[in-house]
């Protein structure tokens, strides 16, 4: 019988504060249906020393409950403490998702996943990573899956795992958002993000909303969700689906998920049982077919 | 002191324009093919493979070095144009080619190991140990740095690798980090990383009203501006936005990047390559910022120590005739 399609949790893009984050961590651990879970702050490193602690306590609880706890590290480090920081995940022997190439140097070919901010984007890229450790592979938000497919056929024993739902990570700044909205600067940011903790809604001046900023990040206003049935993402090798934490019930969600890719309910019912839980904003999913990534479609 | 000598690196979309840059001064010009493996993929741009051969030709005559950019990501499962645009690049005898592409540069590394190779700015290549990994891998002889650093940090980078640091001095400003960057695939379906444009033009329109005129792209309002003010393109991360009740340039001003006034402190950073950007310029924008870079380095390697500011010489040629120097000052972030 073919293995059943996998669900990960995403590392969390937003401040949250600590307690928040344990207790979130702990729902994950104790009633979730979730298999593997991505820790770490991948946005900030601003923030890492801020959530630590509570990051190590909940990965160990999570290993405790049966769950997969994956390291991530951060997505563009630029100061000695950020790449220290960085360094020091990539000499663990455990596997750990990889978001900026330089985590490849102290790595020596341990094993990682690709995570999506990564720049691969085809087989002989990812032919490559292999040879680096690569054991597992995210691909970035703007793939299709007629692409993914095209890299699986040529790669065929490299499990995939493809972002399912929540805002999509669109950009990477070395300017923080909040910062500048506040009048500050990024070095003293006073950590307005805190205030958004699913990210700031950004309308153009028509009130259309279409984007939101979290800090450097910019995201999509929308929330992506996946409702390609697990035939189909098998087919193109998903092997997992990843779920990017919110601030909405995401045991709920997650749970959802599992039904939809079990085939126990179909697209139009995984979409509808959402709804409540979509942080009230339109769902996309525009990329999966190879449209812009704001657009909608059935399939 | 004399300073290191900084070499220029000029645009070219066109032959034209790449003779035009060579004689205002370019120690060397970067220029693509006429496909999808280069990140200014224009309608009207770019070169055939016999005008890369003639490009070649005449700038090695003048001297001057071609940089060839195949810095789009290789389509998955259709990777043969990349490769193709790696053997035209070779058999032209271009000086290098500078590619962001994993894929891309396997393929170069493996079958022309002679070919001397560049590393993207779409590679996203911001710490000592992402510039190492591209050496050590691919043997990367030279890294184009985001835009995203600060003078000290680019300082503290080049101290640590081993590679040649080039950094962009004019023209448009990225303001995420490139190659990080899906916004313009979110709202028009094409990115840079996949199909070498942002916010492409097939996507625009323009509208005029009583009260205000308006740039859109996909239908989305990224500019609208009084009739008495000029709006400019709408890339997208320099659009007008509402965010919590304050409308403004939530990312960036349109502005353009200009190092001219901080030369010296790229020199003594380590920068040993100035980037013009602006494939999708015209011949006389290329000919007129070139010749006042050549200018501003010839005068910096003379010992030239008036610190006048040097910046408005080009102000015409700016976005909103306004002009920025980034992230190269860290109050930018």
């Amino acid at each position: 019988m073919t293995a059943p399609i996998e669900l990960t949790l995403g590392p969390l893009f937003f401040n949250w504060p600590v307690q928040t984050l344990a207790d979130f961590y702990a729902r994950i651990a104790d009633e979730s249906v979730i298999n593997r879970v991505y820790v770490g702050e991948v946005v900030c490193g601003k923030r890492s020393p801020l959530v630590e602690s509570t990051l190590v306590d909940a990965a160990e609880r999570l290993e405790r409950a049966g769950k997969t706890a994956v390291w991530s590290t951060l997505c563009s480090p630029t100061n000695k403490r950020e790449r220290s920081a960085t360094a020091s995940l990539s000499t663990f022997d455990a596997e750990i998702e990889v978001n900026d190439i330089g985590a490849l140097a102290a790595r020596n070919g341990r094993p990682f996943t690709a995570g999506p901010m990564l720049n691969i984007y085809n087989e002989t890229a990812l032919a490559a990573l292999q040879d680096e450790g690569c054991t597992r592979w995210c691909p970035p938000v703007e793939m299709s899956l007629a692409a993914i497919r095209a890299v699986h056929a040529a790669r065929p024993d490299m499990p995939i795992e493809v972002f399912g739902f929540g805002r999509l990570p669109l950009a990477h700044s070395g300017r923080c958002y909040h910062a500048r909205f506040h009048s500050l600067n990024k070095d003293s940011c006073r950590y307005f993000c805190e205030e958004d903790p699913d990210g700031k809604t950004v309308s153009t001046v028509d009130g259309a909303p279409f984007l939101a900023f979290n800090g450097l990040q910019t995201l999509s206003d929308g929330v992506h969700l996946a409702t390609t049935p697990s035939f189909d993402l098998r087919r193109v090798g998903i092997a997992a689906v990843r779920l990017s934490p919110h601030s909405v019930d995401m045991v709920r969600v997650a749970a959802a998920f599992r039904h939809f890719l079990d085939d126990q309910i179909a697209p139009l019912e995984l979409k509808n049982s959402l709804k409540a839980d979509v942080l009230d904003r339109p769902v996309i999913n525009g990329y999966l077919g190879g449209r812009p990534g704001m657009e909608w479609s059935t399939q | 002191m004399q300073p290191p000598p900084f070499e220029l690196v000029a645009p070219a979309g066109t032959p034209a324009t790449l003779k035009a840059a060579i004689r205002a001064g370019a120690d060397t010009v970067y220029c693509g093919l006429r496909d999808e493996t280069n990140a200014r993929n224009f309608p009207g741009l770019n070169f055939s493979e016999a005008e890369l051969r003639d490009a070649v030709e005449f700038a090695h005559a003048f001297g001057a070095r071609v940089i060839v950019a195949i810095n789009t990501f290789a389509a998955a499962g259709h990777t043969g144009p990349w490769k193709n645009a790696v053997r035209c690049a070779r058999e032209a005898g271009a000086d290098a080619i500078v590619a962001a592409d994993i894929g891309v540069l396997d393929h170069a590394a493996e079958r022309y190991p002679d070919l001397r190779l560049h590393l993207s700015v779409q590679a996203a290549a911001g710490t000592a140990e992402a510039v190492e990994f591209y050496a050590r891998r691919f043997g990367v002889k030279r890294v184009v740095l985001p835009r995203i650093l600060s003078i000290p940090e680019i300082g503290n980078l080049a101290a640590e690798v081993n590679v040649e640091i080039e950094a962009f001095a004019f023209g448009g400003l990225c303001v995420m980090t490139e190659g990080r960057c899906h916004l313009s695939s979110f709202v028009t379906g094409r990115s840079p990383n996949l199909s070498g444009v942002c916010s492409p033009a097939e996507a625009v329109s323009y509208t005029r009203d009583a009260e205000y005129k308006s740039a859109r792209l996909s239908g989305l309002t990224i500019q609208r501006e009084n009739h008495n003010k000029p709006i400019g393109y709408p890339t997208l991360c320099k659009g007008k936005f509402s965010a919590g009740g304050q409308t403004a340039h939530l990312f960036e001003d349109p502005v353009s990047l200009n190092t001219l006034d901080v030369l010296p402190e790229l020199a003594d950073a380590g920068v040993t390559a100035l980037k013009i950007e602006g494939r999708q310029r015209g011949k006389a924008y290329v000919e007129r910022v070139t010749r006042e870079f050549r200018n501003a380095i010839d005068r910096l390697m003379a010992g030239d120590s008036n610190r006048v500011s040097q910046a408005a010489a080009l102000d015409h040629m700016t976005e909103g005739h306004r002009s920025t120097t980034g992230a190269y000052r860290k109050t930018w972030r």
